[in-house]
């Protein structure tokens, strides 16, 4: 099986390190992961603000670059969700617009074989222990995109419950957004803060010393919120945590 | 719509100051929450919700794609039964009619019970213009009279009000409206309810005219139903002589059969209550029982315009039972006048701008009043994929295309106000474009790092104002993985 690892702009640029876990982790349970070049960002920032035809050579790009893959692997669930729920609704819209199907054509066969991470180890690696040690209090915030467009579930909470030494604790209101939602954290600044800032105390209620979530966007907001707050708490992807071991751990 | 709310500011402005303000976000806080917790459990007792819902969807999409066929059906009905029909194009003619159907009677008082359509046309003022004083029946919708105020929620307008507030707006305003408020009036919800039922009743038993609107309008039958908690629509739909019904062209369903489905549905999405406690039916007229006048005022209102759009049309589907209000993160901290509609929460952020058009400051912010959490579609009996037409519609703003106004074929120019954003969208499309320029970018970014600041000028300073950015790595993961051969070298 030839895997693919789409890593996302927003983490190819500013969080290298949940890239490097993915792969750490990855190469653990035996998959090879390549990382083709040609990659870059799957247009969800340009769909979801309204320039859904700006996003569309990006979805035409996407498919290209990872079309010769049996599946691509993403440590977000937000681009996941662009891929599996909106690649193929652009594909419809364009051909409701009489532009054929050529759309439709180009992203029908990346769109199956996309899988969020967690998605990739439990349903196509059937694992739920990956062998990770992480001794720390984890709460866990399900993003929205991963919770509702693509109905991840439990496999998160059952792939960190499985974590040696790692405490799971319950947050308060999980299934609430953090407020992120890409442009809107800033053409609705203060509805955003406020329900970051609820997010962040809800989570400082739980005396854990670790947020986790499957989505950097959703982290950046979220730790950027505690750093000014001053809460005492670190913002963890999840991959960096079922990266680590024993021999190697992740801090 | 409604002129009640133009000039209103744009949303991020409007919400800003109901962020701000602890009193209401502790209000609706307390008031979504509660009402959250019991909506899902009394959904939760229904095994085929699911079916319910999909159900409710096919009916309403079924009916809308063949709704010139069933709204002549109603018509038909109606008038067969005694009532009489009247169309109405715009809120205008809708008021204009109404006006004259009570001077008609040469009453000048009408008793209401609660109607989204009659606020959305403002038809309270129109006949106030007219010499006609309208009683707002509802509970919730006297005290946002009596305070002289707006709605703020579709099924509780007062939601915004706690007990105390409640109270002073007796006291101090019922008097001028009729009967007044006792004098040692407390705020527990009994002696409010109580003040509100002495007040309410002269206004009953007095009123020769009666305005509704309804939930449903059945058209096999021409019969209309409302569905209430507190039994002032049955007041309002029994003891008047003279009955006008206000009601949007999508409430209509066309079998008694079909209401199987929302009469379950609607209830529990709404109040979390398995059958709401009244409901009341009524068609034509009935001699010697009801009203012995019955006059229905079919409204358009931009409701076929919106019919029109592929992808936005499916807000016609909505059964006001405002759920997805309730579970809606941004309506929770907003409030429901930032959204300067009657329809207020996510709902209102589709169905407002598809009404009214995105012309205006507010309207053309409407559909970014939402971080796409998905909250709404998830909660919502009816399925309406509120995120799908959110997106839809800000593509309406940013870019413009083809729309349908007032039944004309039209191409929007993309609202004002929105060159840079499209510019640097185009610019950052096009580097996704050409990997080689994305990686000098990144590269020169990561370069200069220790330059960077951790607050934002210009519009990223609404970012930065409450949080910290973070730090750029030493290198993009892409140069890590050429100079390590993913990790194979070192690291
Ligand atoms: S959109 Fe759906 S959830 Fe919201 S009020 Fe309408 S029917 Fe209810």
């Amino acid at each position: 099986m030839r895997v693919a690892l789409f890593l996302t702009c927003v983490n190819d640029t500013l969080y290298p390190e949940t890239g490097k876990a993915v792969v750490k982790l990855l190469t653990r349970l035996g998959v090879e992961v390549e990382f083709p070049m040609g990659q870059t960002c799957c247009g969800q920032a340009h769909y979801n603000t309204g320039y859904r035809h700006e996003a569309e050579p990006l979805a035409r790009r996407f498919a290209e670059v990872f079309r010769e893959y049996d599946a691509i692997v993403t440590p977000s669930g937000s681009c996941g969700a662009m891929v599996r729920e909106l690649y193929p609704r652009m594909g419809e819209r364009a051909r409701a617009e009489g532009r054929g199907d050529s759309l439709a054509r180009t992203v029908a066969p990346v769109v199956p074989r996309t899988y969020e991470l967690t998605e990739f180890l439990v349903d196509v690696l059937g694992v739920t222990d990956v062998g990770a040690w992480y001794p720390h209090t984890v709460t866990y915030h399900p993003t929205c995109h991963g919770l509702r467009s693509l109905g991840l579930g439990d496999r998160p909470r059952r792939l960190l419950a499985a974590v040696r030494g790692l405490d799971l604790v319950e947050l308060p209101g999980a299934d609430e957004c953090c407020g992120f939602g890409g442009t809107f954290a800033v053409k609705n600044a203060a509805v955003s803060a406020a329900m970051g800032t609820d997010k962040v105390r809800n989570a400082e209620s739980t005396g854990a010393d670790v947020l986790c979530a499957a989505d950097n966007s959703c982290l950046m907001h979220i730790g950027g919120t505690m750093s000014r707050l001053k809460v005492d708490m670190r913002p963890v992807h999840l991959a960096e945590i079922l990266a680590g071991t024993e021999e190697d751990p992740s801090l | 719509m409604s002129s009640t709310f133009v000039g209103m500011p744009a949303f991020p402005e409007a919400a800003r100051a109901a962020v701000d303000d602890p009193t209401l976000r502790g209000n609706l806080r307390h008031a979504t929450h509660t009402i959250r917790a019991k909506r899902a459990a009394a959904v939760a007792e229904l095994a085929d919700w699911g079916g319910l819902r999909e159900a409710g969807r096919r009916i309403k999409d079924h009916t809308l794609r063949h709704l010139d066929r069933y709204l002549e059906r109603l018509e038909a009905s109606v008038t067969a039964a005694g009532g009489t029909v009247h169309w109405a194009a715009d809120a205008d003619e809708a008021n204009r009619i109404v006006a004259e159907l009570v001077k008609e009677t040469g009453e000048s008082e009408v008793v209401k019970v609660k109607s989204m359509a009659t606020q959305e046309i403002g038809l309270n003022e129109a006949l106030e213009a007219e010499g006609i004083r309208a009683y707002e029946t509802d509970l919730a919708e006297l005290i946002v009279q009596l305070g002289k105020d707006r709605p703020s929620h579709i099924l509780v307008p007062a939601i915004h009000r706690n007990r105390g507030e409640i109270r002073d707006i007796f006291t101090h305003e019922m008097a001028a409206w009729g009967r007044p408020a006792p004098g040692d009036l407390t705020d527990t919800p009994a002696d409010l309810a109580e003040a509100a039922r002495l007040h309410l009743r002269e206004k009953f038993l007095r009123a020769r005219v009666g305005v509704s609107g309804a939930n449903f309008m059945v058209a096999e039958t021409g019969t209309l139903v409302v569905v209430e908690s507190e039994g002032n629509g049955r007041m309002c739909l029994t003891l008047p002589e003279t009955l006008i019904s206000v009601v949007g062209i999508e409430k209509i369903v066309p079998t008694w059969r079909d209401l199987e489905v929302f009469l379950q549905t609607l209830p529990r999405s709404s109040t979390a209550e398995r059958m709401n406690p009244y409901t009341s039916m009524w068609t034509g007229t009935t001699d010697e029982d009801g009203p012995r006048a019955f006059h229905l005022v079919l409204l358009d209102n931009g409701r076929t315009d919106a019919l029109a759009d592929q992808v936005g049309r499916q807000a016609l589907r909505c059964i006001r039972c405002s759920a997805c209000l309730n579970v809606c993160p941004v309506y929770e901290r907003a409030g429901g006048h930032a959204y300067g509609s009657v329809y207020p929460g996510p709902i209102g952020a589709i169905l407002t701008p598809q009404l009214r058009g995105t012309a205006s400051e507010i309207d053309a912010s409407l559909p970014y009043a939402s971080s796409l959490c998905g909250a709404c579609y998830e909660v919502c009996p009816v399925a309406i994929d509120i995120p799908e037409v959110l997106v839809h519609l800000r593509e309406r703003v940013v870019e413009g295309g083809p729309a349908v106004r007032r039944g004309n074929k039209v191409v929007l120019r993309p609202a004002r106000g929105h060159a840079a954003e499209r510019a640097a969208m185009r610019a950052a499309a096009w580097a996704f474009g050409h990997p080689g320029a994305l990686r000098t970018g990144q590269r020169l970014a990561s370069r200069s790092r220790r330059l960077h600041p951790r607050t934002l000028p210009g519009p990223g300073r609404a970012w930065s104002g409450t949080r910290d950015l973070p730090t750029l790595p030493p290198e993009p993961f892409r140069d890590w993985w050429q100079r390590t051969r993913g990790g194979k070298d070192a690291k």
